[in-house]
């Protein structure tokens, strides 16, 4: 090898290794490390300038960063420089944390600490970068809560940027989230054009900035501004009655799952059973016993219940049937007063043996949270659930008594005794049968109110007389008349309910049906024909 | 044919109503005398306690009667008894707090105290009238009596009955109830009307005035046991009976069934009213709990205890469950609602004519004779 060659091949590398470090130095004073250091060495101009310098490097550290400068939690060791965060300033030795690594540097006196001093231009400037960042992160749904934050906050340099931003953006919930923000800073500047966008919006923000507009000193701006507001107004009006629709089918279907059971017992059978609130709250109690046998799985036990709150309840059924109700066939009023009795020593069983103070009634995961439709309408989930679940026991029961052989000898039992037994239908089981159905429906309801009401020794009474009034409000006999009751009569209470308040539309709608009854003593939708003839 | 003056002494002449009102009469004598004559420290003494005690047993008996009236007689089951007994304790406990006057916490001349607290200026319209003894007396007749008159007129007219009625009429008690409990009512929320001092001048505290009260509720007992009396020997009773029994056929015949019920109905809230206007002052409380359902059903279950359709088998009734209630509550309170639900089942059950259907029946068995006095459904 020649000399000539290796000389040239080692200016060749110095030259080389020479150019890697100017280009390391010039990277190195805009990494994020030197725009650090150089913040603390800025003056008060040049600061939002390197803040925003430093949020563009994307590094992960700068929100934090910029957080701890917006608090003046950003200090630099005066003898070393090194640059730390503020973890805890009270007392006299702070918490501190190294800046760059984020390592934990114990406390050191307050004395030693120079802190990055802010005004609150500066502030102001670092929240708009930082509302920028976060409309930069990957999760659509964190950009969607950043751009919602942005709403009536965008002033003139941050709505460049969001016109940049909206460029690129491509989820289009963002998209509009950022619009209307954009909007608003331009209806504030008297854009009249702008007022056309806002004019979709439920935003409560949105609504603040078009009432400000409509004060405004342009009449056009004003003029269209009341429009727009006029057409929110009337969308949210829909919004809201569809909230109180809801609310009224969840609590009707509440009332529906209370009473669908009774209206198998009393309407199919004609037994009147004042323990049919007991034992919905057997059901209730079912669940809190199984989310104690399988502790840390709410939702298996919850599923688990199901089952078994209509096993126990069907069971208790049988038992009330077999030891008082068989004796006392043809005579309904004495059969209220003895399940009366009934429904008092499983109270008092109840609050022997478990406790007489309320249960918790842990509700899974899946089963909490809502649904949000848009701005001004969001659906709790449980409640969804429990409307989905009455559905869901309904259809079974309909299924059940037209389908099956159990349905049709129920009603044949029901509509003509001797004639269904002399045709080789064995009666008393079919007594049994039926009102074990019964029973484990009113189980089966116990669970899901466990999930919205207080699981105590009285959940039952707060049902029975709800039960029995949407019964005789359908039509006794009748399982579809029982769930348009219930259903409505839900509604009716929802609707009653904004201006007359809980009791007093309890106590309306319980006047209501008594009125009611008075006109159609038979229910909504009374039986036809011979069984009328009760 | 009998005229109006043998209609209301009919029953005197009736052996099970001259034993009534004998042995009530006899109580109340023997009570009086080892109140007052015994020393206080002998066995026998019964203290000014145990006689507002038993004042309050009575007042239940005749609230009991009142639901035979209808329950045995006219066979309705009103499972909403004890909203026309609580009217009534309403109607003198306004009146009792009127008598307070400016001796109330407040020191208030007009308004009670619960106003006062509410910030309220001035007394509502319908507390006017109630400072005079007798206008609250008439109410407490009124307020019943009208509600059962407008309640049964609707029920009555559509024919609303059996198990209907029974469910609408618990229905009625529920929501007299919740609406109690709102302060804004006007008769005290929660916690209702108390805290009274003093009934036509008489101290409510003192002995003498307890003794009153108790021998005012023994004779209410033995008024109201003998209208209840006159009205089931009547025609008109017979015609209830008939009512009970065939109501389709008796309005076949010609008889305004409606009307009888509603006559029959109304007698009966009344009679509920004066039991809970005698209440009231031996209790010293009338609050929205009286109107609770469970209350209205327990007094039923007296009536069953005791048997129904004869009167004194709901006195009887409600004597012996209200004293097991306050033995049970004193020595196991657990216990009670136990033993109340056992006896709504094991009455149903075992005794569906009750004690006196006992008593009828060894009387039967000693006489021999065929075929019962009263028919039960």
């Amino acid at each position: 090898m020649s000399i000539h060659r290796l000389l040239a091949r080692m200016v060749l590398a110095v030259c080389l290794a020479l150019g890697a470090t100017l280009a390391n130095a010039q990277a190195q004073t805009n990494a994020p490390e030197a725009l650090l250091k150089r913040l603390v060495e800025a003056g008060q101009a040049e600061k939002t300038d390197l803040l925003k310098a430093l949020s563009e490097t994307g590094d992960e550290r700068a929100r934090g960063w910029l957080e701890a400068v917006r608090d003046g939690k950003l200090a630099m060791i005066e003898d070393t420089g090194a640059l730390v965060i503020v973890v805890n300033n009270r007392g006299r030795n702070w918490q501190i944390a190294d800046a760059l690594t984020g390592e934990d540097l114990g406390e050191m006196s307050r004395r030693d600490l120079q802190s990055l001093r802010v005004n609150n231009a500066l502030r102001a400037d670092i929240e708009g970068i930082l509302s920028v960042i976060d409309l930069t992160v990957a999760d659509p749904g964190q950009r969607l809560d950043a751009a919602r934050n942005l709403l009536g906050e965008v002033n003139e340099a941050l709505a460049t940027q969001l016109q940049a931003r909206l460029q690129v953006e491509d989820n289009g919930q963002v998209r509009d989230m950022l619009t209307n923000a954009l909007a608003i800073y331009q209806v504030e500047q008297g854009d009249v054009e702008a007022v056309a966008t806002l004019s979709g919006s439920l935003n409560p923000t949105v609504r603040a900035a078009l009432n400000n507009a409509v004060n405004s000193d342009d009449p056009a701006l004003a003029a269209a501004a009341e429009e727009a507001l006029a057409s929110i107004e009337q969308k949210l009006k829909l919004n809201r009655a569809a909230e109180t629709l809801y609310f009224g089918l969840s609590l009707g279907s509440v009332l529906v799952l209370a009473a669908i059971g009774l209206a198998i017992t009393f309407g199919v059978m004609g037994v009147i059973n004042m323990a049919h609130g007991e034992l919905i709250m057997l059901g209730a109690y079912t669940t809190w016993g199984m989310q104690q046998l399988f502790p840390g799985q709410p939702g298996l036990a919850l599923i688990l219940s199901i089952p078994a709150g209509f096993l126990v309840a069907a069971l208790a059924g049988i038992a009330i049937e077999r030891s008082v109700i068989q004796y006392l066939k043809g005579r309904p009023l004495e059969t209220l007063l003895a399940t009366f009795g009934i429904s008092l020593i499983l109270q008092q069983l109840v609050r022997t043996v478990i406790s007489p103070l309320n249960r918790t009634v842990v509700t899974p995961e899946w089963m909490s949270g809502s649904i949000m439709v848009n701005e001004a309408l969001s659906l709790t989930l449980n409640r969804l659930y429990v409307i989905g679940f009455a559905l869901v026991v309904f259809a079974g029961l309909m299924l059940i008594m037209r389908k099956t052989r159990l349905g049709l000898e129920v009603r044949a039992v029901t509509q003509n005794r001797a004639m269904a037994r002399s045709m080789g239908i064995k009666a008393t089981k079919v007594d049994i049968m039926t009102f074990a159905l019964g029973s484990g429906v009113a189980g089966l309801a116990g669970v899901p109110l466990s999930q919205i009401t207080n699981v105590g020794p009285n959940l039952g009474q707060n049902y029975i007389i709800d039960s029995f009034m949407v019964v005789v409000f359908g039509g006794v006999g009748n399982l579809w008349g029982t769930l348009i009751a219930g259903l409505s009569l839900g509604t009716i209470n929802q609707l009653l309910e904004p201006w007359a308040g809980a009791v007093l539309a309890k106590i309306m709608v319980l006047v209501l049906i008594i009125l009611f009854i008075q006109k159609c003593p038979r229910g909504l939708f009374p039986q036809k024909g011979r069984a009328a003839e009760g | 044919m009998a005229t109006s003056q043998t209609w209301l002494l009919r029953p005197f002449q009736e052996r099970s109503t001259q034993l009534f009102l004998g042995v009530l009469f006899a109580a109340m004598v023997v009570v009086t005398f080892l109140h007052l004559f015994m020393p206080e420290d002998s066995a026998l003494h019964v203290s000014a306690y145990t006689v507002t005690l038993l004042g309050k047993y009575l007042c239940y008996a005749l609230l009991a009667v009142a639901v035979d009236l209808v329950w045995g007689y006219l066979g309705i089951l009103s499972l909403g008894h004890g909203a026309f007994f609580a009217l009534g304790g309403y109607a003198m406990g306004m009146y009792l707090m009127r008598q307070i006057g400016d001796r109330g916490v407040y020191g208030d001349p007009v308004l009670p105290d619960f106003m006062v607290f509410l910030n309220w200026q001035e007394l509502p319209w319908y507390w006017q009238g109630f400072d005079m003894a007798w206008f609250a007396f008439i109410m407490v007749l009124l307020a019943p009596g009208l509600l059962a008159l407008v309640f049964g007129f609707l029920a009555f007219r559509s024919r609303v009955t059996g198990v209907y009625l029974s469910i609408i009429t618990q229905a009625l008690t529920f929501a007299l109830m919740l609406a109690f409990f709102r302060n804004e009512m006007g008769f005290g929320g929660n916690n209702g009307l108390t805290d009274f001092k003093d009934i036509l001048g008489f101290d409510l505290r003192s002995d003498a005035t307890r003794l009153g009260l108790f021998l005012a509720t023994g004779i209410a007992l033995a008024v109201g046991y003998v209208v209840c009396r006159a009205i089931v020997t009547s025609k008109l009773g017979r015609v209830s009976v008939a009512c009970r029994d065939a109501e389709a056929r008796t309005r076949f015949l010609g008889y305004r069934v409606e009307r009888v019920q509603l006559f029959v109905f109304v007698v009966s809230a009344m009679l509920a009213g004066v039991a809970g206007a005698l209440y009231v002052p031996q209790v010293g409380i009338i609050n929205p709990s009286e109107f609770s359902p469970l209350f209205s059903i327990e007094i039923v279950v007296w009536v069953a205890l005791g048997g129904r359709a004869t009167l004194y088998g709901a006195v009887i009734g409600a004597l012996l469950v209200n004293y097991a209630k306050t033995v049970f509550t004193g020595i196991m309170p657990d216990a009670w609602l136990f033993a109340l639900g056992a006896l709504f089942v094991l009455v149903t059950v075992f005794l569906p004519k009750g004690i006196a259907g006992l008593l009828q029946k060894r009387r039967q068995k000693d006489d021999d004779q065929p075929g019962a006095q009263e028919a039960t459904a």
